[in-house]
């Protein structure tokens, strides 16, 4: 379970940090009258912090799910999976739908409805694109003899991946409603604030992936054992 | 960073948060059915988790019938037995508790508490019900499927979970019982993150998160807590699904079942163990820090004086919601762990008893020399207090390895947890419905009926589990269908276990009076007006009672002070509301 105390740990920290200055030690019962608040800058959106809170409640998912994957690992029946190359191509289809949200935010801040159409049409294409890449090498693998239930690292493997597609399905949905209202006129507030949370969606999303993308190919136990090595 | 000042003179400063616009309904279906008004919706939620809970009560009433007069009832075998046990647990904890508190409490109490118009996302808001409804739905509908309900206990431990021996083990049952969680997970989060934004963003002018009452604090700590543990218990969900439906094993080690040798092997069932319990244990806190959080408030409102160690109270939720994340093994000391883990989570477990302790404490200082009206909010309060110090000190006992032991699998453990998280809560629920219950409806509850319902469930609740503790530190062992011929059971138990059920019957039999009550009075209570505990908190200040859609009329109110202004010397009366400027009053800068 070290992986999800750890992240919990990074969470309890965040709290702390905004914990700390809501000026906890205060005395409410001596403090009568109006409440000017002099935060610098406007409040961030409801939906910004919305989205911020999903992430951490995405982030215990996944963390969670990378705790039992290593607590299964130690057992002796673990076999290995080999990544097929298409991974390779899938993983840069998805940062590139990463990047592409980025400059449509970029082009927002800049005004440019144009642009902003383009970038997020593209964006919605790579979306889909990762997503049959990923059927593509699910297919390639159950091909191979390598099936769901054959072996945990094989279990694990499909249980991941499709919680991870599941989510990219979820955030494709809100991406084309979005394109479809920013195709249908001028790009209002509302608009800009969602072509914002859906590039911090897909950068989390990317995150995640290039973790499990680590796990797969063995990189992250090795990093594991390595931190192991070093307390031990 | 903050300057507070007099209200006299001043002009306003700008709204901090700016007017939602509110989603108009248009008929009765989107008013009433459909409504994205967070009052509604928490009523929906109330009324449905109350209904379920009258299911879970009936359970356990069958459950009581067996075992204080086994072989007397023929339609209880055991494969019902552990039928009823199972869907009793779950739905007490998950599906009554959880769902009320937050769902309930929180939808109706947030919006109102933090002077906001309504939820951040009405919209989400909706779905969380009805996703709530659907999960609730398929749970009940195990009870039809063909083989009944799951067996497993409400722990579902594998491999037992999802084998034959089971009830529901190879039917139906597990799989209703792991898609209807699911389905309530994906539910809550909706819900849940509607009130940890709405805490965070929608707060009225002047609310400072300082002077938000108790209540919400207890249930914003609470949803966040929530927010981060049910994701452990999807991924097991999702897991255990797999290994039943699609043959994997993460959870199914090598097995034979009648004979044959299973296809499963290698997995590990203490993972899933791991896994239920780092939900498990916080979910204990996510329903007693809303239950904290609301108790004082009652307190202080009834005893008409502020809560004492207000700071103290915030600090003690916070920090008892990050500690009950780190001590989850504790429900798993019989699991074969490392002894040094045990040590670990022993004493993980016992610091919680300090902030625990403190919130005791401060109830109890917030009632001396107060001016306690025994209301009947006051009453399930005081109700409250007794029974959770009762089983939080028998959760000291059971927090240490070598006391938890032998005492493990007993019926002690059962009186523990119902004492802690089973009456303690109710009793809040109670007692906040006989409270809330004139701003819901305009109507004050039948105090005589309420007298009576409080006397008999407070005093019926110790009744049936005061003696089960001694049932248990006897040795009488839990989840037994039927004790048979057993030495070391001597006569008294036999005779204490009658006396328990037919105690439980009587208890339960008393809900129905309460039931009555909130039915009768919605037409027949006496006129409540808008206020009539006389409280400090913005909820008891709307324009109209019950609120209406928006909650606020034209203008959304200010803050000018904390929650807990009872009894200020010189103050014209008893209480000063939060959303009242005092005119002249200069108070100290508080600029960093």
């Amino acid at each position: 379970m070290s992986v999800a105390v750890i992240f919990l740990a990074l969470v309890a920290a965040i709290i702390v940090w905004w914990l700390a200055q809501q000026r906890l030690a205060s005395r409410p019962w001596l403090e009568v009258g109006h409440v000017y608040d002099r935060r610098s800058g406007a409040p961030l959106p409801a939906a910004k912090i919305g989205l911020g809170v999903f992430l951490g409640v995405v982030g215990a998912l996944f963390s969670l799910a990378i705790s039992a994957y290593f607590m299964r690992m130690a057992s002796s029946d673990w076999g290995s999976l080999p990544l097929p190359a298409l991974l390779w191509v899938n993983t840069a289809v998805l940062a590139v739908g990463s990047i592409t949200l980025h400059l449509a935010k970029m082009e927002t801040k800049r005004r440019n409805d144009e642009a902003t159409r383009t970038a997020l049409l593209a964006a919605l294409a790579t979306g889909l694109a990762f997503l049959v890449g990923q059927l593509f090498a699910w297919r390639e693998l159950t091909a191979a003899g390598y099936l769901l239930a054959g072996n945990p690292a094989n279990s694990f493997f499909y249980l991941l991946t499709g919680m991870h597609g599941l989510h990219i399905v979820g955030g494709l949905v809100a991406l084309g409603r979005l394109t479809l209202r920013a195709w249908g006129g001028p790009l209002d507030r509302r608009m800009r604030l969602t072509v914002e949370l859906c590039a911090i969606y897909w950068h989390f999303m990317l995150f995640v992936w290039l973790v499990l993308f680590a796990l797969f190919s063995g990189w992250a136990s090795d990093v594991v054992d390595f931190c192991r090595q070093l307390l031990t | 960073m903050v300057d507070v000042r007099s209200g006299i003179g001043e002009a306003l400063p700008p709204p901090e948060v700016e007017d939602v616009e509110l989603y108009h309904p248009h008929s009765w279906w989107t008013k009433y059915v459909f409504s994205q008004d967070a009052k509604i919706i928490a009523i929906q939620y109330a009324t449905t988790a109350i209904a379920i809970g009258m299911v879970a009560l009936v359970l356990s009433w069958l459950m009581r019938l067996q075992l204080g007069f086994p072989g007397t009832f023929d339609f209880i075998d055991a494969d019902a037995y552990y039928q009823f046990i199972t869907m009793h647990g779950m739905i007490m904890v998950i599906y009554l508790l959880t769902a009320l508190f937050l769902g309930g409490f929180g939808n109706y109490l947030i919006p109102l508490m933090v002077g906001a118009r309504d939820m951040v996302f009405p919209y989400a808001n909706m779905l969380s019900y009805w996703i709530y409804l659907l999960a609730v739905l398929v749970l009940v509908a195990s009870f039809f499927a063909p083989g009944g309900p799951t067996g497993a206990g409400w722990t579902l431990y594998p491999p037992q979970a999802v084998l034959s021996g089971t009830p529901g083990g190879k039917d139906w049952g597990i799989i209703l019982m792991l898609a209807s969680l699911i389905i309530f997970i994906i539910g809550f989060t909706m819900g849940g993150l509607n009130y940890v934004v709405t805490v965070l963003q929608g707060r009225a002018r002047g609310m400072t998160l300082m002077r938000l009452p108790l209540t919400v604090w207890g249930i914003f700590t609470a949803t966040v807590m929530a927010l981060l543990a049910f994701p452990a218990l999807f991924v097991a969900c999702v897991m255990m699904l797999f290994d039943r439906l699609l043959g994997t094993s993460f959870f199914m080690p090598a097995i034979v079942e009648m004979g044959e040798q299973l296809q499963h092997g290698g997995g590990s069932p203490i993972l899933f163990q791991h896994l239920f319990w780092f939900f498990g244990h916080p979910e204990v806190y996510i329903v007693a820090l809303p239950a904290f959080g609301i108790v004082s408030d009652l307190i202080s409102t009834h005893a008409r004086k502020n809560i004492f160690g207000y700071r103290m109270m915030v600090w003690a939720i916070v920090i008892i919601g990050g500690l009950s994340f780190i001590v989850w093994a504790h429900h798993m000391y019989v699991s074969g762990m490392n002894p040094y883990f045990g040590f670990f989570f022993a004493t993980t477990t016992l610091i919680i008893a300090v902030p625990t302790a403190i919130k005791v404490y401060n109830w109890v200082l917030t009632l001396w020399r107060g001016n306690i009206h025994l209301t009947l909010p006051m009453l399930f309060a005081l109700g409250f207090i007794v029974t959770f110090v009762n089983g939080g000190l028998t959760g000291l006992f059971l927090g240490n390895v070598v006391v938890d032991v032998p005492l493990s699998d007993t019926m002690f453990v059962v009186a523990h947890f119902h004492m802690v998280m089973g009456v303690a809560p109710i009793m809040v629920i109670f007692g906040a419905i006989y409270h809330w219950y004139p701003k819901m409806t305009g109507r004050m509850l039948n105090e005589a009926l309420g007298q009576i319902h409080f006397w008999v469930t407070f005093l019926g609740a110790y009744l049936i589990f005061f003696p089960m503790h001694y049932v248990g530190l006897v040795g009488v062992p839990r989840r037994y269908y039927e004790l048979g011929e057993m030495a070391f059971v001597q006569d008294s138990v036999h005779s204490l276990n009658a006396f328990i059920s037919v105690m439980a019957l009587i208890v339960g039999a008393a809900q129905i009076v309460f039931l009555f009550n909130l039915a009768w009075s919605v037409r027949h209570g006496r006129d409540a007006g808008g206020n009539p505990w006389r409280a400090t908190t913005l909820e008891w200040q709307t324009p109209e009672t019950p609120p209406a859609h928006g909650n606020w009329g034209k203008e959304l109110p200010v803050v000018y002070r904390w929650a807990y202004d009872y009894s200020v010397p010189g103050a014209a009366e008893d209480f000063i509301p939060q959303n009242q400027p005092t005119p002249g009053l200069v108070t100290h800068e508080a600029s960093s």
